[in-house]
């Protein structure tokens, strides 16, 4: 299977990455390249193997569901780029 | 003797008995990092003031009587790993002048035991990368030299690239790291020096950069077994902020290097035997298994019939894992901002300025393997093989308590190399891939030197879990290697 240019840029749109129009063959090249060699996975018979998710075997533990921390509003907003009050500012989003 | 030459061991030693100061001890790293660092760029910041502040309340601990087991030892922090009050970069521009308010529990605990941190060290950008190139704060010089060629700069390995060069280098007695992919003991491998990714779950993540989550481990590197040893007690334990984090004792490391290897018995996997590699790593290889015969451990010849699947398999999950990990990055909460037209075009711009080539192409990636009509083919099918390596694993240490192979298929390669060759820089990580993705312990120990003078790496893997057997045995290679070649770049 080959990414034509428009799966690149719709895949670039998906990822939230602005990608050039001259970007996109070198992409295109790149991502075929690592997606090819990917494709010898098809060769191994996983008929009944269940996918492993995650790294360990622990199942994941349950902790009391209450409040462990917050109040810091400053300490959480002391890296934004922009900030209005106690809240995060972004460009007008409804006009 | 230099204070800098110093084994992790031997300095808490001579803390200990008042031959040296951790302040003497700290100001000589200093000095080590002001000399040298400007030439391999191992440090991406230096934290002077902070660690002799430091070095003098480990002085004053221990004239209470209230050392820790690292009181006073000087020590790099990847870059990676979040740092109250100190910059964190994770190698990339996107984290802009990032200040973490909190700090990571694996350096909360090495605080707690009173190390020193002397800055943060270089790293691949996410922690992506063999080479230490695709640093936003430049590549990091290797400080070892090929004898034929002493003007080449060689990488040092990654993505712990600066840590591993910054203790070869003896800029810093020990250093922490993570390991993905083999971040750890690649970088170990190519600066002749020792790193463990210990078992999945052994050491908090909480408060490290994530890249791919359920592959990402922290470790140390140190200059001998037993100094990683150390370290490693101190860096591991439960955290209940980590969900992943085991509920489990936090063994005596150091212990298990004194034990004997006599009656052990060593796997030696066939498909670890590639086609292409150097007749001198398979001549370090049978040397390593020829050292443990003779310490009395048994030799047995295993199979881990998938292994050539890993590395494609490991290049479906952690790009998926990495996609979603770094969306956070979106230029409104913490990190740098590019103006935009509209929130979208905010996003875009700022991560397309943000990430390098290497962070995209694995964000394209994992973003494609996710998304609706490939997941099935690719990230469940890639689960399912990990699943099947791990069972590889399994089937193997019913017959062997340790698995010996070579740490990488070559020594450390000139920079600008494999930089336009995404693949052949991901086949760096075909021996340590495996233990990433079935969650288990793997050290590389210093073994000796190839035709160059460049140094070799044997790779040892054990149970989960059992990282004291890991040690049992790496000690047992390092004893017999007696490897005791310096770098040409050093303090």
């Amino acid at each position: 299977m080959s990414l034509d240019a428009a799966t690149i840029r719709r895949v670039a749109n998906l990822a939230r990455l602005r990608v050039e129009d001259d970007e996109v063959p070198r992409l295109q090249a790149e991502l075929n390249g690592i997606l090819g060699w990917i494709e010898q996975l098809q060769a191994v018979d996983t008929t009944g193997v269940e996918a492993m998710s995650g790294g360990g075997d622990a199942i994941l533990p349950l902790r009391p569901d209450v409040v462990t921390d917050g109040g810091q509003a400053e300490a959480v907003l002391a890296n934004a780029p922009d900030r209005a009050g106690v809240f995060f500012a972004v460009p007008k989003v409804v006009e | 003797m230099e204070a800098t030459h110093f084994s992790l061991a031997g300095a808490l030693s001579a803390l200990e008995e008042g031959l040296i100061s951790a302040v003497e001890l700290t100001e000589a790293h200093l000095k080590a990092i002001e000399a040298v660092n400007p030439q391999i760029n191992a440090f991406i910041t230096v934290t002077a003031e902070a660690a002799l502040a430091a070095a003098r309340a480990a002085d004053d601990r221990r004239a209470q009587g209230e050392a820790g087991p690292l009181n006073g030892i000087p020590l790099a922090i990847k870059d990676l790993f979040c740092t109250q009050g100190v910059r964190t970069t994770a190698g990339s521009r996107i984290l802009g002048d990032f200040v973490p308010p909190y700090e990571s529990t694996v350096t909360k605990n090495l605080l707690r035991d009173g190390a020193v941190f002397l800055g943060k060290a270089n790293l691949d950008e996410f922690a992506m990368g063999s080479s230490n190139e695709t640093s936003a704060f430049g590549g990091v010089q290797n400080p070892w030299r090929r004898r034929d060629n002493q003007g080449v700069a060689l990488v040092p390995g990654g993505s712990s690239g600066g840590s591993a060069a910054a203790v070869a280098a003896r800029l810093a007695l020990g250093a922490t790291a993570t390991d993905t992919g083999g971040s750890i003991r690649q970088p170990a491998a190519f600066c002749g020096i020792v790193g463990i990714k210990p078992t999945y779950g052994r050491c908090s993540r909480w408060g490290i950069v994530a890249f791919a989550s359920s592959l990402d481990q922290a470790g140390p590197i140190a200059r001998t077994v037993e100094d990683s040893a150390i370290l490693l007690r101190s860096m591991a334990g439960h955290d209940p902020k980590d969900s992943t984090s085991a509920e489990r004792e936090v063994p005596d490391f150091a212990a298990a290097c004194h034990r004997s290897v006599k009656g052990l018995r060593i796997g030696v996997p066939a498909e670890y035997r590639l086609d292409a590699m150097p007749a001198e790593i398979q001549a370090l290889w049978d040397q390593g298994i020829a050292w443990l015969k003779a310490e009395g451990a048994r030799i047995v010849p295993i199979s881990l019939p998938h292994t050539k699947y890993a590395l494609p398999t490991y290049y479906i999950v952690a790009p998926a894992e990495a996609s979603s990990n770094l969306a956070r990055y979106d230029g409104v909460r913490f990190g740098m901002r590019v103006p935009g037209e509209d929130l979208k075009d905010l996003y875009e711009r700022t991560r397309a300025a943000g990430f390098g080539a290497e962070v995209k192409r694995r964000i394209m990636i994992g973003t494609y393997v996710l998304s609706a009509g490939y997941y099935d083919a690719y990230y469940v099918k890639a689960q399912q093989v990990r699943a099947l390596i791990r069972r590889d694993f399994e089937t193997a240490f019913a017959d062997c308590d340790a698995i010996l192979t070579p740490s990488t298929p070559s020594a450390a390669f000139a920079s600008g190399d494999k930089q336009d060759d995404p693949i052949a820089m991901y086949l760096n990580d075909v021996f340590t891939v495996t233990a990433n993705l079935s969650g288990l312990p793997a050290m590389s120990i210093p073994a000796g030197l190839d035709a160059q003078g460049l140094p070799l790496g044997l790779q040892v893997i054990g149970r989960g879990f059992d990282e004291e057997t890991v040690f049992t045995v790496g000690a047992a290679i390092e004893r017999a290697a007696g490897f005791s070649a310096l770098p040409q770049v050093m303090a």
